[in-house]
């Protein structure tokens, strides 16, 4: 029921941070996470950071996560994404 | 990635052959059934693993009673009427606020509560109504959003209260026990607001597992052999599979902010009636911005359509396809429920996803598992 | 209508620049016709002669309202042209002629038009094809919409030239076909999303707006067996192989790894609630081609930079009933429908 993505806090102020998102950038308040500063990873939720985020615990089931950090930090460009290239058989996920 | 995925799909079904019969279990969130829709993940399960969609979408759990006052205060003269997206087609007694907008009332859609706050400061003239909907996921950003009107004395900003909280929802569900479950797959992005905690009672008084899941085909797949491991191991646990994410007992900054801003009442969910202590109002200290007591509004009746049978699907007591009006009287283009109008909403799920056949029967040719 | 002095330094369209007298001789000679010009236009004659050979006329028309007027990568003016082009080109046509005609709201900066003009000037010239005609209205301010000025809106006809011995249709597509799209989808839609009030956001997205004529010029010139192409626009790409699955009756399955999406719009969309498949392009062509050609066709789009992303991104099959089927990251299937209006960002 509820959309939310994580991203990078990149600057602080007082109350708001600007959180990367992978090329778009969001202006969102940290008053729920009032924790959360420059290099932390935070839950973005309807304008709040609604979690600070483990990132060491969360890379072990989030791939989203684990896909954005292995092309950190320079990609911010419009990079096709090259995942699975290689024709996966006629819809066989063995 | 796919691997990851594959072997999980594997361990499911190997697990799911061990228990034999049929188990069902619920993911409530509407969240999740889009993801496990759009990632084909359905197509992915064990024949014997029936997954039934819950009461949570904020959309479709609106009551039709606050979408008539919404539509009412933006049919008002100078009132800006700023809601989420997810709320412009959903249908009320006189129509929809998309249809409303057309004939000239002011309904602005915002990505956030903040920015309807924004609004409001930028017309200070016009009086700017927030509809305030979602679970607790959403709620803590209309509390802080009233916070920092109340702080700043933003006067013309009001919210139109229809937040709502799962865990007695689906303490509701169970409490009725008419729909068979073996378990609940929980909503990973309210449990970071409430806690894994938080479904402590549920597993104690049901004795029926609940799993904290993510929304990613791998954190989806985990939450389900979670769940029917435990099924198959006969225990009834809350159990944690979104780390780093969701902790025990959730954000105590938001949770504390619901407290303050806050009270929990019954609650009207669309097709499901009155449910003890399953809403929030404002708090006495905030309730000037309350839209119904500002603009000394008082709510109508719900009037259901006699062919919709969403309260029933959304309980998981049947599926889209058994409603008569399914892809007939109601489409998305034409909707008579609440669960066709929410791209999260079952029904719409199922029809932008899975309409041509039924549940299941998707046209996956078994050699292809 | 009140009485304008000509000559008094307007930097805004007022209703009396489209009243037909000096101002609006002023505003055609010194805002339009420079940045357009051309021979045909600046004859400024009630239509424009145009010399034709034998063959078949290829006639469209669109008109452009977006808002806002300028977005990131593009704007309206680049919008009429690139999607009039584009309408010519994927049925194999050659763009010859525009015609351009604007409807201006009181209170539009002239600089705005200006920017605007010049636009539709690039693209024109991108394209190699001329705004041969035009006409220009003024309208009250707010009577475009109810509540807000929108300032300007385009109509645009185009004729092209068929080429000789091209032959495409939804008819022609069969079983085993290559279903291609000439580079990452979804830039578009999102970045226009970023600049709507209410949601907008920072972001590096932009527009993918663009002619097309060239690359398809490109994509026919190899002689490869092109059955169909259609410029993916409002409903994404999942409007186009929608048409595509209805028209022929044949089933369509892409394949999600191999669908060119970039990185930032990929989380875009994601933020946003919003399904790549179904958010709008105006630079990219679905393209069906008799399989055995579809790397000849790849080559030729890679040899564009309107087509360096190019990709091969499914196939025609006959599986039945005919549906559109996505096989997802995951290995698992799902139906692709077009999308039924204007999809909203949703927080759900």
């Amino acid at each position: 029921m509820c959309l939310a993505v994580p991203g990078k806090v990149i600057e602080c102020r007082g109350d708001e941070a600007v959180v990367d998102l992978q090329g778009s950038t969001l202006r969102v308040s940290r008053v729920l996470t009032p924790e959360a500063d420059v290099g932390s990873w935070v839950l973005v939720h309807a304008g709040f950071a609604i979690a600070q985020l483990d990132e060491r615990e969360a890379l072990e089931t989030w791939d989203y996560l684990r896909q954005i950090l292995a092309t950190e930090p320079a990609d911010s460009e419009r990079e096709t994404q090259t995942t699975d290239q290689a024709p996966r058989g006629e819809g066989s996920p063995a | 990635m796919t691997d990851r995925v594959a072997q999980l799909v594997d361990e499911l079904h190997g697990l799911c052959r061990d228990v034999g019969r049929r188990i069902q279990v619920m993911e409530v969130c509407g969240t999740h059934t889009v993801a496990i829709f759009r990632t084909g993940i359905r197509s992915l399960l064990p024949a014997n693993l029936r997954l039934v969609s819950g009461p949570g979408c904020p959309v479709c759990v609106t009551a039709q009673r606050h979408i008539d006052a919404a539509l009412e205060l933006a049919g008002r003269p100078g009132v800006i009427l700023a809601t989420y997206g997810d709320m412009l087609r959903v249908p009320g007694r006189s129509g929809s606020l998309e249809r409303l907008r057309a004939t000239g009332a002011q309904v602005q859609v915002v990505n956030s509560a903040r920015t309807a706050l924004d609004l409001a400061r930028a017309n200070p003239q016009s009086p700017v109504v927030f509809l305030g909907v979602g679970f607790e996921t959403t709620a803590p950003a209309t509390a802080a959003t009233v916070l920092e009107a109340d702080r700043d004395g933003v006067e013309n900003f009001s919210v139109l209260m229809c937040h709502k909280l799962v865990v007695p929802a689906m303490q509701a569900l169970l409490d009725a026990g008419d729909v068979p479950l073996d378990g609940f797959l929980a909503p990973g992005h309210v449990s970071v607001i409430i806690g894994a905690q938080a479904y402590q009672p549920i597993v104690a008084k049901h004795r029926r597992p609940v799993v904290v899941a993510g929304f990613e085909p791998e954190q989806i797949m985990r939450g389900l052999l979670a769940l029917v491991r435990q099924v198959a191991e006969g225990r009834a646990a809350v159990e944690n599979v979104y780390p780093g994410v969701v902790t025990a007992d959730g954000n105590r900054v938001a949770l504390e902010l619901l407290r303050r801003v806050f009270v929990v009442a019954d609650a009207p969910w669309r097709e499901l009636g009155v449910i003890p202590q399953s809403g929030l109002e404002l708090a006495a200290v905030y309730r000037r911005f309350d839209a119904l007591q500002r603009f000394e509004l008082a709510l109508g009746e719900d009037e259901g359509h006699p062919l919709c049978r969403c309260g029933e699907v959304i309980t998981g007591k049947a599926e889209p396809s058994e409603c008569p009006a399914f892809a007939t009287a109601c489409d998305p283009l034409n909707p008579i429920g609440p669960c066709m109008v929410s791209s999260e909403g079952t029904c719409a799920a199922w029809y932008k996803y899975n309409r041509v056949q039924g549940p299941g029967a998707q046209r996956v040719p078994e050699g292809q598992r | 209508m009140t009485a304008v002095k000509p000559g008094l330094g307007h930097d805004r369209i007022v209703i009396a620049h489209g009243g037909g007298g000096e101002l609006m001789g002023r505003l055609i000679r010194e805002h339009l016709l420079p940045p357009l010009r051309n021979e045909r236009l600046a004859a400024l004659t009630d239509s424009a002669v145009l010399p034709w050979p034998d063959g078949e006329l290829v006639f469209t028309t669109d008109s452009y309202v977006v808002t806002p007027l300028e977005f990131p990568g593009g704007d309206i003016g680049r919008l009429a042209v690139a999607g009039t082009v584009n309408d010519l080109a994927v049925m194999g046509a050659e763009p010859v002629a525009l015609s351009l005609g604007l409807i201006l709201e009181e209170g539009l900066p002239l600089a705005v038009l200006d920017r605007i003009v010049a636009s539709i000037a690039g693209a024109a010239r991108e394209a190699g094809v001329e705004v041969v005609t035009g006409d220009t209205k003024v309208i009250e301010r707010g009577a475009g919409t109810a509540d807000s000025s929108r300032g300007l809106f385009i109509n645009t006809a185009g004729v092209g030239r068929m080429r000789r011995g091209v032959q495409l249709g939804l008819r022609r597509v069969a079983v085993g076909d290559a279903i291609l799209v000439n580079g990452p989808i979804a830039e578009h839609g999102l970045a226009v999303m970023s600049v709507r009030s209410g949601i907008e956001f920072e972001s590096t997205l932009r527009s993918d707006v663009a002619p097309l004529n060239g690359l398809i010029r490109d994509i026919l010139a190899t002689g490869a067996d092109v059955k169909f192409l259609r410029d993916a626009t409002r409903g994404g790409i999942a409007g186009v192989l929608a048409d595509i699955c209805e028209a022929s009756q044949r089933s369509v399955e892409i394949v999600e790894a191999q669908v060119p999406l970039s990185t930032t719009a990929r989380h875009a969309a994601e933020m946003l609630g919003l399904d790549p498949l179904t958010v709008a392009n105006e630079g990219k062509c679905i393209m069906v081609v008799a399989a055995g050609d579809a790397e000849r066709v790849l080559a030729a789009c890679r040899g564009n930079p309107l087509g360096r992303g190019a990709a091969s991104i499914g196939r025609i099959t006959d599986a039945a009933p005919p549906l559109v089927e996505l096989i997802t990251r995951v290995g698992g299937r799902r139906v692709v429908q077009r999308p039924y209006g204007e999809e909203l960002p949703r927080i759900c």
